[in-house]
């Protein structure tokens, strides 16, 4: 192979690219030499297996990703404002579909919200850490590994360019032949692992370590979410593994299970990935859907209305987001009765949803609503996402869906639930839990503008896209003819991308600020929380608590509140040794490993993917007989701990 | 971690594992070299699937161990979903095929 095909050339947007990821490469490591910070990075950072840490790494590397998506984002609107521009070819065009979805997905969404879980939810169950951190370190690592690989492909070899669903054909060899393809099959894969890995050891973890006394129903709703999410995870994951795994087989190894040809069923495809995508949207939005329970009820200064519905509730979605795959491809040609049956499913799956929107509407009603950018956030969620419910009830209409299939209604439907969802949610997350993890608050007043230019601009730029399916525009096309009518619409849209973008800068601006000239919150609970997570100090000490908490009933730290007992009195308290997990470096070796592994699949040099596999069996070898005893915090440590995170309090 | 409870070396797992990677040699084996009709070769790389998944349970997965009421929901409810992927998907994409033949 050529070194012109090695790294993509000849557009001077990707040489761009490629001076500033080269000038923040250098930037990054003349920082950490010139103050001597590589043994803190790798003591502190790679190695470690303390859940709060690895929740914040995810969520640095879900905003990292949040900015890219959105990059590629602001040159699709670029693109499509005015009729038959021809700032992007369509081939380019292709590649930005392909990695905004997929990057927007699984490597923002889904790690932002994990990354929330790891901070908050062994918090708020009473837990010292989750039931496996070394695991836990094995799930962000090969995600970030994953992630990465995906996100080098626009510089090195090429970028897939089948969208996010990549069907095939078009995703096969013939239509799709070089790297970019296999990118996206490795990619996946890698932080595939992650992710069916956080699934199992957040279950246990909500399944066996909450603190005494906090039974199933008197779980925080951010838990349960969590808990049911997990559930996902563990059954739809695997789909998409072997889904994933079977057209590596076809492409690189010549099988043909997805092939035209030979006896392949192309259709089989979006089948599988279906089956895992339905879910997936499901593992996005439910955490989403705890987050606003914790925000607004904390907000609303109230419980949350109907705790037992939420619960019922997540666990039907939980059922029927199994059920409902086929309306993906209603079009795809499969005969009434199916299609009438899955139909039926899907508008099923609005009636729980739309129970919970109830259930936090009586939650405000008549509470003592307090207004904070994390409020905000959640009240706008509630009309957004019904917007986006809605139109996802029409698009359930087998024969309706004819009509939207694939046109900009249908974009303009899961941006709806999407970013009102889940975005929304990683925004109301942020700014709530922010204090406990960093020990100050963002600032407020940034905090509000950027949140009404991003709302603002949300709406702008996706409530004309409805009528842009409605006028027959189809989604994933690079340019449109003047006489079609489409202009006005989507330059109204391109403006309220541009509204977004500037929301996300003044986000990201908000937390260098904060950390500038914020003060410190001078309690745990600068909120005043309701559940386990504000009984601790902020920042939380490395072991969570001092002493596990005794739990006697729903939201326990506002009952401990009210009773008046609201310290831990370190010198009266019998405390105990604290048993806690020691750092591993395995897993950061082993996912560069497997980075490794994926990169000479992607280019089909299967030296360099055997002698990576190889590595990787023996850093498994390695842990396997690693007897990791972990350490002891002795009881002095502890109550100097104590004594100094909690002087500041008064 | 859990260890077999009667030595200390995991024989279980051992045994599972290479059980595990015979039977998907085997079942390689037959649908490539071997000239057994199109139907026979699926009902026997099912049924070796099975098998397969059978000893992961016992080998790997501690069926055993559970606790009565949770085991028995957690594999009722695998056993729903896997039924559900793979009846569904035959449903559908032979009403998928069917239709595109007329
Ligand atoms: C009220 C519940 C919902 C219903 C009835 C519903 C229904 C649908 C239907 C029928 C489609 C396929 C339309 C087509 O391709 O022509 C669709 C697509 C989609 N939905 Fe929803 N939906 C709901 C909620 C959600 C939620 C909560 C999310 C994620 C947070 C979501 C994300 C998506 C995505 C990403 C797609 C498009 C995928 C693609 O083709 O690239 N939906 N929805
Ligand atoms: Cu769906």
């Amino acid at each position: 192979m050529q070194l012109d095909e090695f790294f993509v050339t000849g557009d001077p947007l990707i040489y761009g690219a490629d001076v500033s990821i080269i000038l923040s490469l250098i930037g990054i490591i003349f920082v950490l030499t010139k103050y001597k910070k590589w043994k803190w990075l790798w003591n502190e950072w790679l190695t470690t297996v303390d859940h709060k840490k690895l929740g914040v790494m995810y969520i640095i590397s879900a905003v990292l990703m949040l900015f890219r998506g959105g990059v590629d984002a602001m040159l699709m609107r670029a693109q499509l404002t005015l009729p038959n521009n021809e700032f992007l070819d369509s081939s380019h065009y292709n590649e930005i579909f392909t990695t905004h979805g997929t990057i927007m997905i699984i490597f923002m969404a889904m790690p932002f919200l994990i990354g929330l879980m790891n901070v908050v939810v062994p918090l708020q169950i009473g837990a010292r850490d989750v039931a496996y951190p070394f695991l836990n370190a094995v799930s962000f690592w090969t995600f970030f590994m994953g992630a990465m690989l995906f996100n080098i492909s626009f510089i090195i070899g090429g970028s897939p360019s089948a969208g996010w669903t990549s069907y095939v054909p078009m995703a096969g060899n013939e239509l799709s032949p070089g790297p970019g393809q296999n990118y996206y099959l490795l990619g996946l894969q890698v932080a595939g692992i992650g992710t069916l890995l956080t699934g199992i050891n957040f279950l246990v973890t909500i399944l066996k370590m909450r603190a005494p006394g906090m039974t199933l129903m008197r779980m925080p709703m951010f838990t349960w979410s969590s808990a049911i999410t997990c559930v996902l995870i563990i059954f739809a994951f695997p789909v998409l593994t072997v889904a994933l795994a079977l057209m590596t087989l076809d492409r690189i190894f010549g099988a043909h299970f997805f092939t035209l040809m030979d006896g392949g069923m192309p259709m089989l495809w979006a089948n599988l990935f279906w089956i895992w995508g339905h879910p997936e949207v499901y593992i996005v939005i439910l955490p989403a859907f705890g987050i606003f329970s914790e925000v607004i009820s904390t907000f609303s200064r109230k419980n949350l209305f109907g705790y037992k519905a939420m619960v019922y509730s997540m666990v039907v979605i939980a059922l029927l987001s199994f059920i409902v795959w086929v309306h993906h491809f209603f079009t795809m040609g499969a005969d009434a009765s199916v299609n009438s049956f899955f139909s039926l499913t899907t508008m099923a799956i609005a009636i729980p949803t739309g129970v919970k929107i109830f259930n936090w509407l009586l939650t405000l009603y008549k509470g003592r609503i307090k207004i904070n950018t994390a409020m905000l956030w959640s009240l706008a969620f509630i009309p957004n996402f019904v917007i986006g419910g809605v139109t996802g009830v029409m698009l359930a209409m087998a024969a309706a869906d004819y009509q939207y299939h694939n046109t900009y209604f249908l974009v303009a439907h899961f941006h709806y639930v999407l970013i009102s969802g889940t975005v929304y949610a990683c925004f109301a997350g942020l700014y709530y839990w922010y204090p406990k993890v960093f020990g100050h608050k963002l600032n407020e007043t940034l905090g509000k503008i950027s949140f009404w230019i991003f709302v603002i601009g949300f709406n702008v730029c996706f409530f004309p896209m409805y009528f842009l399916g409605f006028a027959g525009m189809p989604r994933r096309v690079h340019t449109y003819a003047e006489d079609t009518g489409w202009f006005e619409l989507n330059a109204v849209a391109s403006v309220g991308g541009v509204l977004m973008a500037i929301g996300f800068v003044i986000i990201v601006y908000n937390i260098y600020y904060s950390i500038r000239y914020a003060e410190r919150v001078k309690t745990g609970d600068p909120w005043d929380g309701r559940t386990l997570e504000w009984s601790t100090p902020a920042p939380v000490p490395y072991y969570n608590f001092a002493k596990i908490p005794d739990v006697h009933g729903l939201d326990p730290y506002w009952q401990i509140k009210k009773e008046g007992k609201q310290e831990l009195d370190i010198e009266e308290e019998r405390l105990e040794q604290i048993h806690m997990p020691d750092n591993s470096g395995v897993p950061v070796i082993m996912s560069v490993l497997l980075f490794i592994a994926g990169f000479g699949l992607v280019f089909e040099w299967m030296w360099m993917a055997i002698a990576a596999t190889i590595g990787v069996i023996v850093t498994m070898i390695m842990r396997s007989f690693d007897p990791d005893e972990g350490h002891h915090v002795e009881v002095e440590e502890i109550k100097e701990i104590e004594r100094n995170v909690r002087r500041k309090e008064d | 971690m859990t260890q077999n409870s009667h030595s200390n070396f995991p024989w279980n797992h051992v045994i599972g594992f290479i059980l595990s990677i015979a039977l998907t040699l085997l079942s390689v084996w037959i649908a490539l070299y071997t000239s057994l009709s199109i139907t026979a070769i699926i009902w026997i790389i099912v049924s070796l699937a099975i098998i397969q998944a059978g000893i992961q349970l016992f080998m790997f997965m501690h069926i055993r161990e559970g606790e009565g009421g949770a085991q028995v929901f957690t594999m009722v409810y695998s056993a729903i979903i896997g039924v559900i992927i793979v009846a569904g998907t035959i449903w559908v994409i032979n009403s998928m095929m069917h239709s595109m033949s007329m």
